[in-house]
């Protein structure tokens, strides 16, 4: 085992950390907000479950790796994009890499929300209507918290799934790890020991999310914790 | 209207499709009075409770809280609150204790109880705590004050319920069967916590089949039938001498038991 070239590889990809641990933090924080207004808007109406359910469907029928490549070339093909004011932002990979595992991670996160949100127990919901709570304040101190406690776990899978999509941002050119690994092998035709080492950073970094994500369960649930008075 | 009238209701009609629950209800409840509701299961006796703080909409009928109606439009077929802040607000001068007590499970006791004086009254928190800690005490859930609900027993939760209830200082109190969910053994913590509030002369309206303690607890005694009030007067005349035939025969199976 070559650990001389190991070391160096480590280093240059760590270069990519930051990058990977920025996109994954944006789009699993966008997308969790995006998820949770779509699953809330989508219980409004039929015609609102109707426009959600197409979003959804498409958003997890279709690759990711495809969604990836439309929005970053296929938006440039509409002279309104183009003269938008978001153009500055949709012509940059980083952006467009942004956008599509936001909406895609958005798509899967409103699905597990809303599974949240039909697990609130009727009666919770009565005695805040009860009270007289507005629903804005129903959902905001009620249904909401009961639901995420109840989604987090599912939620949780979804996240360690959008750390892993950030490596298909090298396909339009981010040099986050992945696409620092492709560029060291595509110079050293090393492909074995640049993607374990790849590996490894990726496995890093979900064994710390997995942790933080037990404790943040644990801390937000010490009703489900056992007790000892 | 007087001043002296928690709860008012004129002609209620309920209907759930087909089935008509509420036929023509009016009660009038005064402020210190402690009205038991009985009847037959399916009578409508919840749907009659439920229709007060509006968490069913009835299709006909007047409601009206400390002498203020809750103003209805029609829409659709049927009607709805023409002012969803008129409701909200009289919603909280009413305290509502279900049979299965509904407390927020991610809410300790004492969060239970702060949350509508907080955030719906809009009070000050540290008056809140010190009003809430009082009542834990009352119920005598004190020690309690910071436990999860599913860490209580039936009767802890009910005897937390009815703190959270009492916190928004309500004008009336309105009990769905407050015991009927409990352990047998358990029944009984409750009822006394439900006797001292009558005994400080609070306005209840109380659904149970519970007839030696609505006997003993209620100034009025209401006999709930086929959508209908059947039967109603002092407790003593209801339960030992009823004057329906159809109250009669309730009264004589539930004493038995
Ligand atoms: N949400 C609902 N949808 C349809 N029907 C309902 C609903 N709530 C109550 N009902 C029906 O209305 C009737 C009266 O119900 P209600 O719960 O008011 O009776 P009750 O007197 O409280 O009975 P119990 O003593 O069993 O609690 C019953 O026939 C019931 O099936
Ligand atoms: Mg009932």
């Amino acid at each position: 085992m070559d650990t001389v070239f190991l070391a160096e590889t480590m280093g240059k990809l760590l270069a990519g950390l930051p990058l990977t641990i920025e996109l994954a933090i944006i789009s699993i924080s966008a997308g969790a907000v995006l998820a949770t207004i779509l699953a809330l808007f989508r219980a409004t109406s039929p015609i609102a479950e109707a426009i959600v359910r197409g979003y959804v469907f498409t958003l997890r029928g279709t690759p990711l790796l495809l969604q990836i490549f439309l929005i970053y070339y296929g938006l440039g093909q509409f002279a309104e994009v183009r003269h938008s004011i978001l153009w500055p932002f949709l012509r940059q990979p980083y952006w467009c890499a942004i956008l599509a595992l936001t909406i895609n991670t958005s798509a899967y996160g409103s699905e597990i929300i809303r599974g949240g949100l039909q697990s609130v127990p009727a009666g919770a919901i009565e005695a805040g209507r009860a009270a007289g709570m507005s629903r804005l304040l129903l959902t905001r101190r009620i249904v909401l918290p009961i639901a995420i406690r109840q989604a987090l776990p599912a939620y949780g899978n979804e996240m360690i799934a959008m750390v892993k999509a950030t490596s298909l941002a090298s396909i339009v050119t981010l040099m986050e790890v992945s696409g620092i690994a492709y560029a060291i092998i595509s110079e050293t035709y090393r492909a074995i020991e640049v993607f374990l080492c790849a590996g490894a950073i990726y496995l890093t970094l979900n064994f710390l999310l997995t942790r933080g994500l037990a404790v943040l369960e644990r801390w937000l649930n010490p009703h489900l914790v056992q007790s000892r008075t | 209207m007087s001043d002296t009238e928690a709860v008012s209701l004129t002609g209620l009609h309920k209907r759930f499709g087909a089935n008509e629950v509420l036929k023509g209800v009016s009660l009038r409840a005064h402020t210190g009075e402690v009205i038991a509701v009985i009847g037959a299961s399916g009578s409508g006796k919840s749907t009659l409770l439920r229709c007060i703080p509006l968490l069913e909409i009835p299709e006909a009928g007047e409601i009206a809280i400390g002498g203020e109606t809750i103003r209805m439009r029609a829409a659709g077929k049927g009607r709805v609150p023409a002012d969803a802040a008129q409701v909200n607000r009289l919603r909280s001068n009413l305290g509502f204790v279900f049979q299965s007590f509904n407390l927020w499970a991610h809410m300790t006791v004492l969060q239970n109880v702060i949350e509508a004086p907080v955030h719906v009254q809009g009070r000050p928190k540290a008056e809140a705590i010190a009003e809430a800690e009082a009542l834990l005490e009352k119920v005598g859930m004190a020690d309690k004050r910071d436990a999860y609900p599913a860490h209580l027993s039936g009767g802890q939760q009910q005897r937390a319920a009815i703190a959270r209830a009492l916190a928004m200082r309500p004008r009336a109190l309105l009990f769905d069967e407050p015991t009927s969910a409990l352990d047998p053994e358990l029944v009984s913590e409750v009822l006394r916590v439900i006797r001292a509030l009558a005994a400080e002369g609070r306005t209840m309206l109380i659904v149970t089949h519970e007839m030696a303690f609505a006997a003993d607890v209620a100034s009025r005694a209401i006999f709930l039938h086929d959508g209908r009030i059947e039967e109603e007067g002092p407790p003593a005349q209801v339960f030992s001498d009823p004057q329906t035939e159809r109250c009669r025969q309730f009264v004589m199976r539930h004493l038995n038991r």
